[in-house]
């Protein structure tokens, strides 16, 4: 097996050493191969995606993705491409338009190979949500690929495609980046437009991207930035330039440790990792402090208020009307009864219904203005860090990636796996996973780094400097048993 | 927090959910133990903090008020589960 990193295929092909029809030939034949055991792909678009390929061999090298291949969450709507956010209700829907991150990513001239399995409408840690298929960790095939973007992370991990993208509401593009031993990034909120991502919980979903190096996420993060007028969430800022802002190291920046994880459970394994991650930075020129989140403790309560309040909401347009499934009732009303309780998977009742009671008559104030203001609160501690370093380093996920089935019938452990990538969300930072270090079992460990609104330039060359200096490569994953 | 499974029903109806008398019995429990979890941001003192419903403090966003083409009617209704020419068919809303 051997893999390459999205600058390698560029320089491969600017060199003219390589078509793109080959690259897209061999991500092919990787999905061929590995696929059915792994089972990151809920469609794959050979065909199109060899046409468009095939159509670049004759072009001039143009385009800042031209001829890499690569795929998307199947929550991200492609334009007369399936789109299910692997939900029954949508397992026949067809967007009738491109989401702005597929269209810009279109523009590069990138190559879309296919759609990537999920927890149904994000809504997940494992994948295991998917009303489809399981997705297998790449590493350990007996293993979630975390989630719930766990298709677009294990389909990277396994070198079927250099970049993915991914969108992370709660951490679902850093905790299975993490699992899988890739990189991870969720922008700012607000630095990518959300038209065409299918809603979970607005004020909290961002998409990013996935890929095997740093340098590679802010190639991505380069194409996919920028305001939009069809996303009024998306912020009107000028977007700097990612990829040169990688180097110049990190002499001098202070690097924020968190204190009291302790209480969170953190494996000795993950924490050895991570401390020797914050000892390469800090041989690298990096000065540590000790910075202390007191509400970090609330942020799993706060989550599982806002984010099913807001789904609760978002999902009530799957009504069976306009676009997807529709089950047969003698009424309107037993119409829209019947479609959404064929059409969701219990995960996604599970969040409406806890959604729909915090935000119900009587309970309004003490749950959902409550988690509110907890929410006020997580933003002012990292306002408080902020003023005593640059980046703050946390452990991605307090566990390596845990075995299939382990958590599905028990709702609350699987959210509380959550606990150090929710605050990002909830304060509408950017963060990043980068992996630090294998276990004694072989699964990867994430590092993960937070920077302040709109440093994700801080942030990529922080996640840089460490990948140059961690003095390892990451192991290749096993995929089989 | 205990949440009964007449809780249950009623907020489910709320959702428009119809769940079986097993969902309604495998919810309850769930329900009631995440809702128990969260019962843990009844002890902070939160007087007088306001609440946050987007990191991003924006205001309304304007465009001029001028017409452009949108989704045409006939795209759009292609991916309606059933239709007309012209429109979205659903069934009977009002009797007689």
């Amino acid at each position: 097996m051997s893999v390459h990193t999205v600058k390698e295929i560029l320089a491969s092909l600017r060199r003219k050493e390589s078509k793109p029809s080959e690259w897209t030939e061999s991500a092919l034949r990787m999905i061929e191969q590995h696929d059915p055991t792994i089972g990151a792909f809920l469609t794959v678009d050979g065909e199109r995606a060899l046409e468009r390929a095939r159509r670049l061999d004759g072009e001039a090298f143009d385009g800042a993705l031209f001829g890499v291949p690569y795929a998307l969450k199947d929550n991200i709507c492609t334009r007369n491409l399936k789109t299910t956010a692997a939900s029954r209700i949508l397992e026949s829907y067809i967007p009738p338009y491109d989401a702005t991150v597929a269209q810009r990513l279109a523009a590069t001239q990138g190559v879309l190979l296919g759609k990537t399995n999920l927890d149904e409408f994000a809504m997940g840690s494992s994948t295991e949500n998917s009303a489809f298929q399981l997705t297998r960790n790449p590493y350990d095939v007996k293993r979630v690929p975390g989630g719930s973007s766990g298709g677009s992370a294990a389909a990277v991990a396994a070198g079927m495609v250099p970049f993915a993208l991914g969108s992370d509401t709660g951490g679902s593009i850093r905790q299975p980046a993490s699992f899988c031993g890739v990189v991870g990034l969720k922008p700012t909120y607000g630095r990518v437009s959300r038209y065409g991502l299918i809603a979970f919980a607005s004020s909290l979903d961002q998409i990013g991207p996935f890929t095997r190096s740093v340098e590679d996420a802010a190639f991505v993060l380069q194409a996919i930035s920028g305001h939009d007028e069809r996303d009024s969430t998306s912020a009107p800022r000028d977007v700097p330039d990612f990829v040169r802002g990688l180097e110049g190291g990190v002499k001098g920046l202070r690097i924020g440790l968190v204190t009291g994880l302790d209480e969170h459970g953190v494996d000795a394994e993950v924490q050895a990792a991570v401390g020797k991650a914050v000892q390469t930075l800090q041989d690298a020129g990096a000065e540590v402090v000790e910075v202390h989140l007191p509400h970090l403790r609330y942020a799993v309560a706060t989550y599982y208020l806002i984010a099913p309040a807001e789904a609760s909401s978002n999902l009530a347009r799957y009504d069976g009307v306009r676009y997807g499934r529709r089950a047969a009732g003698q009424s309107l009303a037993e119409m829209y009864e019947n479609t959404r309780s064929e059409g969701f998977g219990m995960e996604v009742k599970r969040r409406i219904m806890i959604g729909t009671y915090a935000l119900s008559s009587g309970y309004y104030d003490a749950y959902y203005r409550r988690a509110q203001q907890v929410r006020t609160r997580i933003r002012e501690d990292f306002e408080q860090a902020f003023k005593r370093c640059d980046v703050i380093v946390m452990p991605t996920t307090p566990t390596t990636a845990f075995p299939l089935g382990e958590k599905v019938d028990n709702p609350l452990q699987m959210y509380l796996n959550d606990i150090f990538t929710i605050p990002a969300n909830l304060a509408g930072l950017p963060a990043l996973s980068v992996p630090c270090g294998v276990s004694s079992e072989g699964l990867p460990i994430g590092l993960q780094l937070l920077a302040h609104w709109w440093d994700e330039a801080t942030l990529l060359r922080v996640g840089h400097t460490y990948e140059q200096a961690r003095g390892f490569a990451m192991p290749l994953p096993r995929m089989g048993a | 927090m205990k949440i009964s499974e007449e809780t249950v029903r009623h907020v489910a109806a709320l959702a428009r959910l119809s769940l079986s008398d097993e969902e309604v019995a495998h919810l309850a429990p769930q329900l009631s133990e995440i809702i128990g979890y969260a019962e843990q941001l009844q002890q902070l003192n939160l007087d007088d903090v306001a609440p946050t419903s987007h990191s991003l403090a924006r205001t309304n966003v304007f465009r001029e008020d001028e017409p452009r083409p949108g989704l045409a009617r006939d795209v759009a209704l292609a991916c309606a589960p059933d239709s007309t020419d012209e429109y979205v068919r659903v069934p009977a809303v009002l009797e007689g």
